[in-house]
């Protein structure tokens, strides 16, 4: 149940945001979760509560987004989809692919509750 | 650039990353990493080994795959031409430091409770129970579990990954992300082979291939020590590379963790 320590990592990350951006809070959260990152979604969705519990993200959405699987082919340069444990090529066939999506965990963007007249600062 | 908060803010996208959403709120673009802060330790750690010209090995497997048994013939087979040392990750227990220690070689036990896997932090944390200077190798062993070990990057520079052969050859086809994060593959207990007829070492290999992973499949029985030459064959290779690669100041990632940086383009 690793989930768990991804969730606290993830209320970590959002929290530098909501500092960094001296806002209130955060209303919505959106990952990016592929299916090789070894991170099951409905988990994560579940343990998010529990880390998030007395946060400033606490009453946020979780946009859980899907990555689909790509490789891209060594052997004759295509870009095919491809099943969590068949990484070969879809059109030669040949297993010298790199996944270039899928294996994403990518915190993608926050929304954040500020005060209306506040100009953004990094 | 902003990579502490990660907002990655350049003159280009600031517009992007400020649309308004709504009165009174933000949207931010962030594009890090959920571990992002796993890694920046796991980098620290990697340092910490990069500067005294160790190589660092995480071990990862099923519970009971034969991970100390490994080790405790790999630590006799090296005992007179390198200085290891050794960390274990158990849920629970000291036994597997025990083990080490018996072999005379520097152990630190962590002890993850209910963690099921070693994170970053807990590896830093040991390294400063440790004895570092004069060290060669370091191994890791990782909680015994197929599943997060490989989620979290602890600072090493190879991954091992083995799969017993009592445990089936279709393992690397149920666990794609533990067996596509090995840099090699240990087929272990191979003295078992002859009383199992279900485990075709040549088909578990393929299972690896179709994960578009080029590792070496090394077959060795700890207990018997055959294929024990290759192995540690193998490892002085990796000490020699990583000794070349730490003379003009490169370091190595496991494979696939680097590669996820350089391959990926980021679609909104
Ligand atoms: N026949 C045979 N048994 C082995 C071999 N290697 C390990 N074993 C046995 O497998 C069992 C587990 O071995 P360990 O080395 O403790 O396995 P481990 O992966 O370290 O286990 P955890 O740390 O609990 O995950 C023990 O009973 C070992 O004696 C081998 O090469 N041949
Ligand atoms: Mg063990
Ligand atoms: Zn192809
Ligand atoms: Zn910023
Ligand atoms: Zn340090
Ligand atoms: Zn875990």
């Amino acid at each position: 149940m690793h989930e768990l320590a991804v969730a606290q990592a993830l209320v970590e990350q959002v929290e530098s945001v909501i500092d960094q951006h001296a806002a209130s809070a955060a209303s919505r959260i959106r990952v990016r979760i592929g299916p090789l990152a070894g991170v099951v979604p409905d988990l994560l969705a579940s343990a998010f509560p529990l880390a998030a519990a007395g946060s400033r993200m606490e009453r946020a959405t979780l946009d859980l987004v899907d990555a689909p699987i790509k490789v891209r082919c060594q052997a004759c340069g295509s870009e095919t989809e491809a099943a969590m444990n068949r990484l070969v090529c879809g059109a030669c066939g040949d297993w010298h692919t790199q996944v270039i999506s899928g294996d994403e965990l990518l915190l993608e963007s926050v929304e954040l509750e500020t005060a209306p007249s506040l100009t953004p600062e990094s | 650039m902003c990579d502490t908060c990660g907002c990655n803010l350049t003159p280009g996208n600031r517009h992007l990353a400020f649309k308004p959403v709504a009165k009174g709120a933000t949207a931010v673009s962030v594009l890090k990493g959920l571990l992002a802060k796993n890694d920046d330790q796991a980098a620290h750690n990697r340092e910490h080994f990069d500067r005294r010209g160790i190589l660092a090995i995480n071990l990862m497997s099923s519970p009971g795959s034969g991970k100390t048994a490994l080790l405790e013939a790999t630590l006799t087979a090296l005992k007179d031409e390198f200085t290891c040392a050794v960390i274990e990750g158990d849920l629970e227990t000291e036994n597997d430091a025990e083990r080490i220690r018996a072999k005379g070689v520097q152990a630190h036990q962590i002890v993850t409770g209910t963690a099921c896997h070693l994170d970053a932090h807990l590896v830093h944390d040991a390294l400063h129970h440790m004895t570092l200077d004069g060290v060669d190798l370091l191994f890791i062993e990782n909680v015994g579990n197929l599943v997060c070990p490989a989620s979290f990057d602890l600072g090493q520079h190879l991954n091992v990954t083995l799969l017993s052969v009592t445990e089936g050859d279709d393992k690397p086809a149920k666990y794609p992300v533990m067996f596509r994060a090995a840099d090699a593959m240990l087929l272990t207990k191979t003295d078992l082979l002859a009383v199992l007829d279900d485990f075709d070492p040549d088909k578990a290999e393929a299972h690896l291939r179709d994960l578009a992973n080029p590792a070496p499949v090394l077959r060795l029985s700890a207990r018997k020590g055959a294929g024990m030459d290759a192995w540690v064959t193998w490892l002085r290779e990796q000490l020699a590379a990583q000794r070349a690669r730490v003379a003009i100041g490169q370091s190595r990632r496991p494979a696939i963790q680097a590669d996820g940086q350089r391959y990926h383009r980021i679609t909104a």
